[in-house]
Order: structure tokens, then C-alpha cells, then sequence
């Protein structure tokens, strides 16, 4: 499996990774050495086998509807890197 | 109701399917224990899960769950027992853990059917494809500074229902009838408050167009997050047009989510979200599996109320209401409860008329709402008995509402204080018939000769000296006897 | 003060029980030994003034009779736990200055045990690697050392790097880590220490910088079997915080250490001699096997075919969790920020600046192998292998009790050594990745030296929840070992395994 430079793009993308263009060839042949060594699962017969999401077997639990958090914005804020008027801020966004 | 466009090439149908996000009634979040409360101070109903902190895992509410089964329930729709939560990937501002949690191939509620009432007074069945719980996102304001987004997570992980009509509904007034329908489905399940203004209901409309007589399904867009039944409709209107000078110009529509401008009344493309249309959905695996007992659904099923199909049918059944009235009435759980204390022990098209009529004029014109409605079901209720027993004309009942709105006091209060009293003592009456008649001798030639229409002259002439007050059948009645001897 | 950190956590326990000597002298000579080894760059964040603090509250609550079951012991924490108030980075440059308004539950219920945290412990960024060589915060050292060449510098293994070297320096007695693919068994068998990861759901992941959610499991790494045990006794239990923790009585682990494992049956896997695996390696697993053989257990062959797909079914899982995890590190409520003019190009450069190679690389895989049209191809088709896995350890689980393996395929290697090629470098798990798969628990620990004088892990996998057994059979072959062999105190002078300084 070889991902071309293109693709790679394409997820750096998706990912929101900044990737300066030298460095997409190197990249490319890294990633497409991982698919290649990952397509070997290709050769296991997996027909009628449930996919398997979680190795803990119980269902999930259920929470009462109470309020027991909140009420901490000086918290919530404490660590943003930029915040104003109670707000987290970033560059303005255009709809 | 066929809604037809015409083009310069021919005649368009245009197909529409809605999703709507209903914000689930519940005291804290999906998957966090913050408030919900609509207009809190930015950032004082969140926890460090609704921020997306590090190492911060999500729990379900138990609650959230049970409303999802019981809208299901209410939509007539397919309970699924086991469903899967999955991440939805993609980055935002107000999007704090690059993911919102919702339900993708595996939702809990399959489908069912919303029942739309058409103004002719028959019914048109609208498909539900599904329903599912998930995260809403926080708030980004985008015009508090002019280099600057502001973001606000109050709304952060609060429980939506997404609820996604299959695409049967054919023009705006049916989009229409639909989000009036569903939402009165919601109130009455006391699932969702339904407030589009404030954003616990809002919808986003898949619109596509085909010429008459075709059944292609054409590529459709998005118009995303539309708040109010009316923007809806003009969007759909804008929308469908347009696709239609589009196709008929020679050019494509290319599958894209758009935003309704409500002061041009346009929609247009919303280039932030069309960039990459890949979720990389993915089971949660900070969640289980979410499992629920056909025990549980059939509590739920059992302690539903009358929902508005049902009791439509049972109003015209009951009390003989034709399919219009009795669709007005049901559409809020509070005035078909209003109505039917009105009507408890009465007669039911009498009551009807009072409420369709004067009382919902008073609601109109007095700007308040059923929780605190002008006149009292009560009083209302005992202001029809005062005409039934004789007490009040009709013409003086009506009087006798207006004071009631105005100062809020009982109908038997007012006519004592007001002296509104219907005159039914013959003796008065009869006095009074007697003065009008020696008052206009040439006039009571004229009926004798067979102009019996003054008659009703004669009539007004004695309630004018009696100040409305005279009963109306005994002064007929008298009249009769008298002048035509 | 060379005897106070000598002493196991069991010894330190009990003698601080008797009066021996107070928690504070017992923190003191610990923040002695942290110091001294900084060479190592085994800590982040160190915390003596709170340490000493809280050793002091230590001995108050012990004179007044209310002493946790493991008061007045310093230990350090994976700098993947977060620690109110205490950086806490993951050891990734886009976290550094975050201070989590909160403590993890494992790290809280440590405190509440009356532990004494001397601070951070380094790690390979966002616990992803095998050599604690991807840390923003520099490699650390293992403190062992090749007789051969003993001024190489070796890798301590990873992601718990930072915690091993630290627990085999005597900087700690007793850290805390978190395994994924192998973080925790791995780095104790390159660092000739005892660690366990627990069964799935047996420590909450609540307060944890999550790396692959449906594999992550802290436990507990020390110098015995025992001190394991005590350890993993005061981190485990239901969080209802955590939906994947269970809720199930935490055993008294101690007490599973009887000694006594006559008619056990122990799996020894025919997949897991693969090529590539040392030959010393192979040795000292055979050496275990008549260990627990002469104590009365019986060896079992076992098959595990589907071993040879868990690193592929690996590096697609943990890819994909992990880039969708790692989506909220995006410079807007916390850590580093990058300017840009757009959201999206702050966000494209603060990630950019803000993770390391490796994990990049793994958020580009896992972005790729759920994107659309390869989701089926990828994704679901590792989840269905890794139920086949899980199924061939549930099969053999049938007839044994426990199954011992190898824990890694050779001793520690050298920084900058077969680092070129990823895939490479993942093989260093591929002994431990199949359990973590199946979420079971795994222990590994100091079987015997290399002839270089490096340290050599034995690893044994048990049954879900059943750490009992673990301990039971762990206990018993740590005394058949007697690995008493001790890296040099001092790195400069390259004073031998003994450690006796020249
Ligand atoms: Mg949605
Ligand atoms: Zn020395």
C-alpha cells in the first residue's frame, strides 16, 4: 500500500497537522512502509466475525440526572492560551 | 396542495427531508454532570469533560436515554435495545474534544411516522428514518471583536435528539406542517420545550428538485441550522428555485451545506464546513455498547400521555368538533386540556366556539400565554352556564367576557356588580312593549298590513329601552302577541 | 541513607509501622537519590517541597494511628497522570505548562493511601514508543549498564521510561505507569523491575491523557512482586467516573502471594519464538519454565495463531484512537498555541509545532485508516482480528492458568540504535501487544542478566481479573530467580551489576 503525496496531504488536512512541503516525501514513504506493513491482516479470513470495540464485557452504565458540575469558569479558563470577558478567543472565524 | 414550480422548461417538484435537533429536557448534560439552563454567564455550566480537558471520559445520562425512547415511542418508531455511540471527527472552534459523540450505523430509535393535519382537514403520513442522541457544541460568537471569535461551552455536551424525517414532504407548507407537528409531539412528551428562538429546537432542510412526473432523487444540499418554522420555509422556497435556474441554465448543483440569510432571504454557501466531508466515524471506546431492557421501554410505553393523533380522533368522536377545530385545539397539551374543562358538563360546540372564538382573541390581543391565560377555564366555563340558565343574552355574555379580561374577575361577580342581569320578568318586559307600541302607532299599521320585518325594528326599540337587558325570545314573543294579535 | 532506598516498598512500610525512621527522613533520602541522578532525566517535574509536606502530614497521621496502607512511601508518577496543580504534559511540547485543575483517580487514590509523589516521571510523548526516545523532554537513561561498553548510553524502554529507570535507580520506591501495547512490561524488563498491567478495567483511566482508550491501563511498577501487589491494591477500583471501569472488590493482591502454585497449569505459547528473538532471551524462558516446573506447576504447549497479526491489528487500532484522542490538543483551552491568521492555520501550526514525529506519524495513520473507503479495509477488519485474538487467549485459557512468555524479544539497546524504521522499533512489543489486546493482565519481571549484564524479563499473562494468580506465580518465580543483580550507582564510573561502588 503506497499512500502518494496527494493522500498524504489530504489527511495532514483532515488532521490539521501542518506539513512543510520537503518533508511530504519523506513522510509519504514512512506512512506507505506502516500500510504495507499493516495490509498483512489482509491474509486473515475474518467471515462472520464480529468486529470487537471493547474488551470489557458489560454494557454501559447509566448516570441519575443530577447537577454535580459546573459553576468553575476561572477553572475552565485558567489555562487557554487567549481569553477574554469570560470567552476562550481564537481568529475570527467567517461564516 | 400539489406544489408546483414552474420553470422555463417545465414543471419542477421539489423533495424535501428535515432534520431536526431537539434539545432534550434534562436537569445536567449527555455526558457530564453541568447544567443545561438556557442564558447562563459564559462558561459557568461546564466541566472539565465539556471543555475536552485531558483524561476527562464521558457518562451517559440515564434520563437523556429514557427521553430519546419515549419521543421514539411517540413517533410510532422502532426501539432499537442495543445502540453504539460513535465519534464524529472534525475540528471547530466550539467542538472542544475534535469529536462530538453521536450515534452513527447503530442509532436508538429507528423508524416511524409523523401524521401531518392538512388545512383541508385530511392527513398526510411524513416517514421518520431515525432518531439519535449526541453532544451539542458550544457557542462561537463572532461579533464581539473584530479579530476575534469568542467561544462559549455552556452548551457543550448538552443531549440533542437528531430526529431525521425521510424525504417525503413536497413544499414548504408541508416542511411547515411537519416542524408543527413534530414539535407539538415533543411538547407533549415533555421531551423538548420546542423554543426555536432559543435554539432548543432547530432544523436543517435537504432540499432537492426533479421535474413533475419524475422519481430521480437529484443531488440535494444542506441548509443548516434555520430557527424559525417561517426561515425554514423561505428557505426551502430560495433553495428550490435555485436549483432550478441552475438545471434549467444547463449548470450542476453540487451536494453542499448552505446558510439561510433571513434578512436577504437567500441561501448561500458556507465554505467553513464544506472544506472536508470526512467524519471518520469510529465507535466511542470510552463507551460501551448502550443496552436497555424491553422492561424499560414498556414503563416508558405505559406512562405515555394522549398524544395530539389520538386525541384528535377522540375530540371529534366525543364532542362532535369537525377535524379543523379539533386539530387547533390539540396542538398544545394545554388548550385541549384548557377546552375539555371548558367542555366537562356542557355543551362542547358552545364551548368550542367560546374558545376558538372569543377566548384565543383575548390571547391574541392581551399577548399572554395558556399558562396564564386571560380568562380562567373556570370562569369560562360559568359564563356559558349564565347564558344556559337564561342569565345572560348572548350579546351581553360577550359584554360580560370582555370585563372578564379586563379585570380578571369571575362572569357571576361582574353581572352582580354591573347589574347585567338579563330582565326576564314579564311584568318589565311587557311594560316596555307597551310604550314602544303606543309610541309608533303608524309602524304597527304597517306590520298589521303585512310588512312583518319591522318586527325586528320593534325588537331593537325594546332592548334599546331596556339597555340590552330584556331577554330577547320573551320580547319576540310578546311583540307577536301584541302588534299581529 | 543508601539503606533507606534500598528498601522495598513492604520493608518501608512495615519498618516506618515500627518507628524506624519517620516518612520525612524516608522522602528526604529519596529526594537525595533524584537529585543525584538527574543525569538520567528520569523526572519532568520534580515536587520535593510538597513532597516533604505531605511526608510531614504522613507522620502526624501515623502518630495519631490512621495510616494509609502505603503512608509515608515516595513513589513517582507517569507524567500521564494529571496532578492538581502540577504540570502535567505528557511529555509532549503541546501540553508543557498545562496544570490540571484535577488529580486522576489512580494518582488521588495513591495520595488517599498516604503515598508521597516526588514528582513527574518522563515518558515517550503521549506514551507512544517503545525507547522513551520520543519525549519533547529528552530521552531518559537506563541506569544498567553493558559490561561490554559501559559508557553507551541505553534506552530504559517505554512509554514508562521515566518510571523503570527511576524505580531501578532507587530514585522512587515505586512508580506508577500505564501500558497500552507494552508501556509498563517492556521498560520493567529493560530496567530489571516487576510491573503490572491489570485487566481492562480494573484501574480507572479517569484523569489519564488518553492514548488508545480501549487498550490504556495504569498499573503499578516496583522492585518485587510484592511491593506490586500493595501497590496495585491502592490504584485499583470502580471509578463511576470511568464507563469502562468495572465494578468488582479489589482482592487483597498481598495475600495471593502464598508460594503455592502446585497443580497449576502454565501455557507456554509454540508462537512465541519467533525469529528475532535473542538467544538469551530463549534461554531464560526455557530457565522459567523448570522453575515453575521444580515448584510443582506443570508446563502446558499452548497454541496462539493468530500472535502474528497483534502488532499489525496494533498499529491500526491504537493509530486510530489516538488521532482521534489527540484531536483536542488543538492550542485553544490549554497548552501551546501557534498564531495564525485563520482557526484553521492556528490550529494546523500548533499541532505541527506542538507533536513530536512519532506522533504525528500515528495521527496521520489512524486519520488515514478511518477515513472514508478505507474504514472496512483498516479499521473494522483489525477489530474483527482482535477478537480472534482475544478468542485464541480465551481458548487456551481453557486448560491453563496462566501462560508465561518472554516479555520483550532482547535486552535493553542502545539510543539511536534501529530507530531509522519504525516498524522496527514497534517489534519491541510484540510479546506484549496480543495481551493488551485482549485486555488482560501481564506481569513482568527480572528473570536473569544478558551476558552483557543487561537485565532479561520473563512476562505471565493470566485469566481477566484474575491478578491473583499473576502474583501467585510471579511470587514464586522471583524467589527462584533471585535476581538480585543491581544497575551502578554512579554512571560515570562504570561500576559493575553488583552496584557496588569502586
Ligand atoms: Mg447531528
Ligand atoms: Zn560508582
Amino acid at each position: 500500500m503506497s499512500l502518494d503525496k496527494a493522500t498524504v496531504r489530504n489527511i495532514a488536512n483532515l488532521a490539521r497537522i501542518e506539513i512543510r512541503d520537503e518533508d511530504l516525501d519523506h513522510l509519504a514513504g514512512e506512512l506507505s512502509n506502516i500500510m504495507t506493513f499493516v495490509e498483512q491482516l489482509s491474509e486473515v479470513n475474518t467471515d462472520g466475525i464480529e468486529p470487537m470495540t471493547s474488551v470489557a464485557a458489560m454494557t454501559l452504565p447509566l448516570r441519575k440526572d443530577v447537577i454535580t458540575d459546573g459553576g468553575q469558569p476561572e477553572a475552565v479558563l485558567l489555562n487557554a492560551p487567549e481569553a477574554e470577558d469570560g470567552f476562550f478567543t481564537v481568529p475570527k472565524v467567517v461564516e | 396542495m400539489a406544489y408546483i414550480i414552474q420553470g422555463e422548461t417545465g414543471d419542477w417538484e421539489v423533495v424535501i427531508g428535515l432534520e431536526v435537533h431537539a434539545q432534550v429536557i434534562s436537569h445536567s448534560k449527555l455526558f457530564s454532570g453541568a447544567a443545561t439552563e438556557f442564558g447562563a454567564e459564559p462558561n459557568t455550566q461546564v466541566s472539565f469533560v465539556d471543555a475536552g480537558f485531558p483524561g476527562m471520559l464521558p457518562v451517559i445520562n440515564e434520563v437523556c436515554v429514557a427521553q430519546a425512547v419515549k419521543t421514539g415511542l411517540g413517533l410510532k418508531a422502532r426501539i432499537n435495545l442495543t445502540s453504539v455511540f460513535a465519534r464524529k471527527n472534525y475540528f471547530y472552534a466550539d467542538l472542544p474534544q475534535g469529536y462530538q459523540i453521536s450515534q452513527f450505523d447503530k442509532p436508538i430509535v429507528g423508524e416511524g411516522e409523523v401524521i401531518l393535519d392538512l388545512p383541508d382537514g385530511s392527513t398526510r403520513t411524513v416517514g421518520i428514518e431515525r432518531l439519535h442522541l449526541e453532544q451539542d457544541a458550544g457557542k462561537s460568537i463572532h461579533d464581539m471583536h473584530p479579530s476575534k471569535s469568542f467561544i462559549d461551552l455552556n452548551r457543550s455536551g448538552v443531549a440533542l435528539m437528531e430526529i431525521v424525517s425521510k424525504p417525503d414532504l413536497r413544499s414548504p407548507e408541508e416542511a411547515g406542517l411537519y416542524l408543527t407537528k413534530l414539535r407539538s409531539i415533543l411538547r407533549y412528551l415533555e421531551t423538548c420545550d420546542g423554543n426555536m428562538q432559543e435554539g432548543s429546537m432547530r432544523c436543517d432542510a435537504n432540499v432537492s428538485v426533479r421535474p413533475v412526473g419524475s422519481t430521480e432523487l437529484r443531488t440535494r444540499c444542506e441548509i443548516k441550522n434555520v430557527n424559525s418554522i417561517r426561515y425554514v420555509q423561505q428557505a426551502i422556497e430560495f433553495e428550490a428555485r435555485r436549483h432550478i435556474d441552475v438545471y434549467e441554465t444547463g449548470g450542476t448543483i453540487s451536494q453542499e451545506t448552505r446558510l439561510f440569510d433571513s434578512i436577504k432571504v437567500e441561501t448561500r454557501s458556507m465554505r467553513s464546513k464544506e472544506q472536508a466531508h470526512d467524519y471518520r466515524y469510529f465507535p466511542d471506546p470510552d463507551l460501551l455498547p448502550l443496552v436497555i431492557a424491553q422492561d424499560f421501554v414498556d414503563g416508558i410505553k405505559a406512562g405515555l400521555p394522549e398524544l395530539p393523533d389520538a386525541k384528535k380522533t377522540r375530540f371529534m368522536a366525543e364532542y362532535g368538533l369537525n377535524a379543523y377545530d379539533a386539530g387547533v385545539l390539540v396542538a398544545e397539551r394545554i388548550s385541549a386540556e384548557f377546552f375539555e374543562t371548558v367542555a366537562k358538563g356542557r355543551d362542547a360546540k358552545i364551548a368550542c366556539n367560546w374558545v376558538m372564538g372569543d377566548f384565543f382573541a383575548a390571547l391574541n390581543a392581551t399577548g399572554k400565554t395558556m399558562e396564564n391565560p386571560p380568562v380562567s377555564a373556570k370562569d369560562l366555563g360559568a359564563l356559558i352556564d349564565l347564558i344556559g340558565d337564561g342569565t345572560l343574552s348572548g350579546r351581553l355574555a360577550k359584554d360580560v367576557f370582555a370585563l372578564m379580561v379586563e379585570t380578571g374577575k369571575a362572569p357571576g361577580v361582574l353581572v352582580e356588580e354591573k347589574g347585567l342581569k338579563q330582565v326576564t320578568d314579564t311584568g318589565a318586559i311587557e311594560a316596555a312593549v307597551d310604550a314602544v307600541i303606543a309610541a309608533n302607532p303608524d309602524k304597527v299599521q304597517q306590520v298589521k298590513d303585512g310588512k312583518t320585518t319591522l318586527l325586528g325594528w320593534f325588537v331593537g326599540q325594546v332592548m334599546k329601552a331596556t339597555q340590552g337587558k330584556a331577554n330577547p325570545a320573551m320580547v319576540n314573543e310578546m311583540l307577536s302577541k301584541k302588534v299581529l294579535g | 541513607m543508601r539503606t533507606l532506598t534500598n528498601l522495598t516498598l513492604a520493608e518501608g512500610r512495615d519498618k516506618l509501622a515500627k518507628g524506624e525512621f519517620t516518612a520525612v527522613e524516608l522522602t528526604a533520602a529519596h529526594i537525595g537519590a533524584v537529585e543525584a541522578r538527574r543525569d538520567l532525566n528520569a523526572f519532568i517535574v520534580e515536587t520535593p517541597e510538597l513532597a516533604l509536606e505531605e511526608a510531614k502530614a504522613s507522620d502526624l497521621r501515623r502518630q495519631a494511628g490512621q495510616a494509609g496502607a502505603m503512608d509515608g512511601l515516595p513513589i513517582g508518577i507517569k507524567d500521564l497522570f494529571c496532578t492538581k496543580g502540577v504540570q502535567t504534559t505528557a511529555a509532549s511540547h503541546i501540553l508543557e505548562g498545562f496544570k490540571p485543575p484535577y488529580d486522576s483517580f489512580v494518582s488521588a487514590k495513591l495520595k488517599a493511601a498516604g503515598a508521597i509523589s516526588l514528582g513527574k516521571l518522563n515518558l515517550d510523548e503521549f506514551a507512544m514508543g517503545s525507547s522513551n526516545q520520543t519525549s519533547y523532554f529528552g530521552a531518559v537513561e537506563n541506569p544498567w549498564k553493558r559490561i561490554s561498553d559501559p559508557k553507551a548510553k541505553l534506552v530504559p524502554g517505554g512509554s514508562s521510561g521515566g518510571s523503570a529507570a527511576a524505580v531501578a535507580a532507587r530514585m522512587v520506591m515505586a512508580a506508577t505507569g500505564t501500558d497500552t501495547g507494552g508501556s509498563i512490561r517492556q521498560p520493567a524488563a529493560f530496567c530489571g523491575i516487576t510491573g503490572i498491567k491489570p485487566t481492562y478495567g480494573r484501574c480507572s483511566r479517569w484523569g489519564i491523557v488518553a492514548f488508545a482508550s480501549s487498550l490504556d491501563q495504569a498499573g503499578p511498577m516496583a522492585r518485587t512482586v510484592r511491593d506490586c501487589a500493595i501497590m496495585l491494591g491502592s490504584m485499583a477500583g470502580f471509578d463511576p467516573k470511568d464507563s469502562t471501569s468495572v465494578n468488582m472488590a479489589v482482592p487483597d493482591f498481598e495475600a495471593a502471594l502464598t508460594g503455592d502454585i502446585r497443580g497449576l497449569k502454565i501455557g507456554i505459547p509454540k508462537e512465541y519464538r519467533p525469529v528475532g528473538l535473542s538467544d538469551e532471551v530463549a534461554k531464560v524462558w526455557d530457565q522459567g519454565i523448570e522453575w515453575l516446573r521444580a515448584a510443582g506447576a506443570t508446563p502446558v504447549e499452548i497454541t496462539l495463531p493468530h500472535t502474528k497479526y497483534a502488532l499489525a491489528t496494533y498499529y491500526i487500532i491504537a493509530p486510530a484512537e489516538c488521532s482521534s484522542n489527540l484531536a483536542r490538543y488543538d492550542g485553544l483551552r490549554f497548552g501551546q498555541r501557534v498564531a495564525g491568521k485563520t482557526l484553521d492555520e492556528m490550529y494546523a501550526k500548533t499541532r505541527a509545532a506542538g507533536f513530536g514525529a512519532e506522533v504525528r506519524r500515528r495521527i496521520l495513520i489512524g486519520t488515514y485508516v478511518l477515513s472514508a473507503g478505507y474504514y472496512d479495509a483498516y479499521y473494522a477488519k483489525a477489530q474483527k482480528v482482535r477478537r480472534l485474538i482475544a478468542e485464541d487467549f480465551r481458548k487456551a485459557f481453557e486448560t491453563v492458568d496462566v501462560i508465561l512468555t518472554p516479555t520483550a524479544p532482547t535486552a535493553a539497546f542502545g539510543q539511536g540504535e534501529g530507530t531509522d524504521d519504525p516498524v522496527t522499533m514497534w517489534l519491541n512489543d510484540i510479546f506484549t501487544i496480543p495481551t493488551s489486546m485482549a485486555g488482560l493482565p501481564g506481569l513482568s519481571l527480572p528473570a536473569g542478566l544478558s551476558a552483557d549484564g543487561l537485565p532479561l524479563g520473563l512476562q505471565l499473562i493470566g485469566r481477566p481479573f484474575d491478578e491473583e494468580t499473576v502474583f501467585k506465580v510471579a511470587g514464586v518465580m522471583e524467589t527462584a530467580a533471585n535476581f538480585t543483580a543491581r544497575p551502578p550507582q554512579h554512571p560515570p564510573c562504570g561500576c559493575g551489576p553488583k552496584g557496588e561502588c569502586v
